[in-house]
């Protein structure tokens, strides 16, 4: 099982319409595939048509008195189920980092793992949608995936943004996951971006080559409710998409 | 992503329904209607390819009777073999590159887990196609309000083809079993799954689906699995006049070498040949021993023409035996290697050949034909107006009296200096009584039954091995000496087939030793008692 997970400090940078083309692109390749909605907004059981809910509430699953299987949905896509959103997710700092209720003893940080752990035998591939921000959560999604990835928005930002992640991950003890940051939302006629990318790819390692251009037929998924890569195949969106894939996910 | 199994709902539709809407091949537009007031409904495009399966077992349904189901899924480029158990639930699959065209005996089947499962169940039988299936699959998604899909409807139409010749199907024959309807369950909704089940349940012209696709596919063949056997079971009643009792123990015989014809011929399995055999050694002890109630001249006449059919498949069958124990016969070796044996297997294998042409030119000829044609005619003449006495139970209990009689008689006067032939003779009769117990078993107390036959198979068993050994010793003789005429026979072979030779020594002489012993419990006060019971207690229920 490999887990991949979208991840910025900043929200609204594409990082939920990524976890769902790629998650949709990994099943599609027959790979069985788990999308894991960590935020509380729900916007990926939403492109879904999921309602954002964990039955019995997010608690008992973070908490691990309720397991993970009972929560999960079907997707109109075979291969590809999903975790939805609960709104109690608000709280998951609190509940991740509740060490009491941890009898085990071992470190709230890896408690995300440790619950995704006994999905191994039925996932090929699982992508954590997490929220914005760094927190616990975001040192457990740490913990928990093989690989970040990082949307980053073509800014003078972006430099810092990425290397502050780089440097949160270097310090961690233990597990690290390995970083991909990909261009999101890129707007070709923009020198700016242009060189923006340009200079990242060539200063920063594990910077992949193929960016995610910003595109109308993206922001369409909320009214499709689907899968760029579903509801239009062919798109320059969906190929972005495809060729962002087969370089991180292949 | 639907899951698949327990949670799958499976209904069936007659083949006959209206016409398809909106791709539903077979469905009745109400059951559409009905699902449309719960859900939206969305067709999928068909799937262009169609399905191609092949249902397969043995000639005696050995799967079948175990249990197990054994698939042959063909794709484009070979396929895969799926076992799984009556109710659907798989035990185990294996690809295989492709389907050898002629059918497969265990050790033809490539390693895998499949063939692991099965090979010590079906061997020495050969894995027959039974049904083939082509099918079309036609699939509808029900959709909750937020466009969700939360079920999917899915229908299959296939057309199956008889594969393999039966009593009442020709093979090549096809037909159309019900369209079969399944609600598959989407993860996390199995409420609605539920919903849409008992919306299809409760529409007339769908029920719930009570066989597999495989029987669902034998019914509409007008087949039923299991459908063959090569045992005696034919119905007779105790008042039932005995020369009609005795056609239809006769006419069942016939049935299973007519049966067994086409296997023997195409040369499938060694099994057929076998169950031809055991068929008309039953035909035989009981045109002798049960003739007297059937025309005088019939019986006669018959005795010989069995007999010589019989005289026709003892060489093959002989080989058969020959090379089935092979393996076994090699592992006894102790000076020997196996490796010496091979000039004798290679010798046997060509020999099987010429006698296999043999026996097939004598059962595509007109004497054998004029056997089974005018057999069959005089029994059903005699099974529809038979003469109203004896009884069959008064055949019964004479007969079987009588040969225990003889046995008693027979094994009684045997000692340690008595010639082979005796313990020979001997074996003959216990065959005889066995036959006639099987015949007749339905007359009998169950138990009673039970205990005769056990003691008296304990027998039979030491009076095989006595005389197999010495049998199988004189042939290795007989086939060294035609080794040799052929120039066939390097010293070693000749060497180990001594060693083997002096191996069936040693058996011959420890089922003798044990002969005593086995007698005195079949035929000693208890046996007595034993058989006085059989006799006297009838049936339940006669």
């Amino acid at each position: 099982m490999r887990i991949f997970a979208t991840y910025n400090i900043k929200g609204g940078v594409g990082k939920t319409t990524a976890a769902v083309n790629l998650a949709h692109l990994s099943a599609a390749d027959g790979h069985r595939t788990l999308l894991w909605d960590l935020d509380p907004q729900g916007a990926a059981s939403f492109l879904f048509r999921i309602k954002p809910r964990v039955k019995g509430g997010g608690r008992a699953l973070i908490r691990g008195t309720k397991t993970l299987d009972d929560a999960i949905k079907g997707t109109d896509f075979d291969d590809l189920d999903l975790l939805p959103a609960d709104f109690t997710y608000r709280n998951m700092d609190l509940l991740l980092g509740d060490t009491a209720k941890d009898h085990t003893g071992r470190k709230p940080a890896g408690k995300l793992a440790r619950l995704l752990r006994p999905l191994a035998a039925e996932y090929d591939h699982v992508f954590l949608d997490c929220p914005p921000s760094i927190s616990v959560v975001s040192e457990n999604v740490m913990h928990a995936a093989d690989v970040l990835l990082v949307p980053l928005i073509p800014t003078t930002l972006s430099v810092r943004t990425l290397d502050q992640l780089t440097g949160f991950v270097a310090g961690l003890n233990g597990h690290r996951p390995r970083v991909r940051a990909f261009f999101s939302m890129v707007d070709r006629r923009k020198k700016l971006h242009q060189e923006i990318i340009e200079d990242l790819q060539a200063e920063r390692a594990g910077v992949a080559a193929t960016p995610i251009p910003a595109l109308s037929l993206i922001e369409r998924m909320s009214v499709e409710r689907a899968p760029v890569t579903a509801f239009a195949p062919h798109s320059a969106a969906a190929r972005a998409y495809r060729a962002l894939w087969s370089e991180i996910g292949g | 992503m639907t899951t698949p199994g327990p949670r799958e709902f499976v209904l069936e539709a007659p083949a006959r329904a209206e016409a398809a809407q909106d791709g539903v091949p077979g469905l009745p537009a109400a059951a559409l209607a009905a699902l449309g007031q719960a859900f939206s409904l969305t067709a999928e495009p068909a799937d262009a390819d169609g399905h191609r399966r092949t249902w397969l077992d043995t000639f005696d349904w050995r799967l079948y009777r175990a249990g197990l189901m054994l698939e042959f899924e063909q794709a484009r480029r070979g396929g895969r073999l799926l076992l799984s158990r009556a109710d659907g639930t798989p035990q185990a699959q294996q690809p295989v590159t492709r389907w050898p065209r002629r059918p497969a005996l265990a050790e033809d089947l490539p390693d895998g887990p499949v063939r692991d499962r099965i090979g010590a169940l079906i061997s020495p039988r050969a894995l027959l196609p039974i049904v083939r299936a082509a099918s079309t699959t036609t699939v509808t998604r029900l959709l909750n309000g937020d466009g969700k899909t939360v079920a999917r409807l899915v229908a299959y139409r296939a057309t199956v083809t008889a594969a393999m010749p039966a009593a009442q199907t020709a093979a090549g024959s096809t037909a159309e079993p019900p369209v079969r309807l399944a609600i598959a369950e989407v993860r996390g909704y199995p409420r609605q799954a539920r919903k849409a089940a008992r919306l299809l349940a409760g529409l007339p012209g769908v029920a719930q689906a009570s066989q597999s696709e495989f029987a669902a596919a034998l019914t509409a063949l007008g087949r039923h699995p299991a459908d063959y056997s090569s045992g005696v079971e034919a119905e007779i009643t105790a008042a039932m006049p005995a020369p009609v009792a005795v056609a239809r123990l006769l006419l069942r015989q016939l049935d299973i070498i007519e049966n067994n014809v086409d296997g023997v011929l195409r040369d499938i399995d060694t099994e057929f040949l076998h169950d031809f055999r055991v068929a008309v050694r039953r035909t035989r002890s009981a045109v002798k021993l049960l003739g007297a109630v059937l025309p005088a001249d019939l019986a006669e006449h018959y005795a010989t023409e069995f007999k010589w059919l019989g005289d026709m498949t003892t060489p093959l069958r002989d080989l058969d035996v020959h090379l089935l124990g092979f393996g076994p016969m090699t592992g006894q070796l102790v000076a020997a290697s196996p490796a010496d044996l091979e000039p004798l297997r290679a010798f046997l294998v060509r020999r099987r050949a010429r006698e296999c042409r043999r026996l097939a030119a004598a059962l595509r000829g007109a004497r054998f034909r004029a056997i089974t044609d005018d057999w069959r005619k005089a029994l059903l003449t005699i099974r529809d107006n038979g003469k109203r006495r004896p009884t069959a139970e008064r055949l019964a209990v004479a007969t079987t009296g009588r040969a225990f009689r003889r046995i008693t008689a027979l094994g009684g006067a045997i000692t340690p200096d008595s010639p082979p032939e005796s313990l020979h003779n001997l074996r003959k009769r216990a065959k005889e009584l066995r036959y006639l117990l099987e015949f007749f078993a339905p007359l009998h107390d169950p138990v009673a039954h039970r205990k005769v036959v056990g003691h008296l198979k304990q027998l039979q068993d030491c009076l095989g091995e006595f005389q197999d050994s010495q049998v199988q010793r004189e042939e290795i003789h007989a086939l060294a000496d035609a080794m040799l005429a052929e120039r066939a026979a390097p010293a070693a072979t000749l060497l180990a087939m001594g060693e083997i030779a002096a191996n069936l020594t040693l058996r011959q002489a420890e089922a003798r030793a044990d002969f005593a012993r086995r007698f005195a419990r079949f035929a000693g006060p208890e046996g007595q008692q034993r058989a006085r019971t059989l006799l006297t207690r009838p049936a339940s229920g006669q």
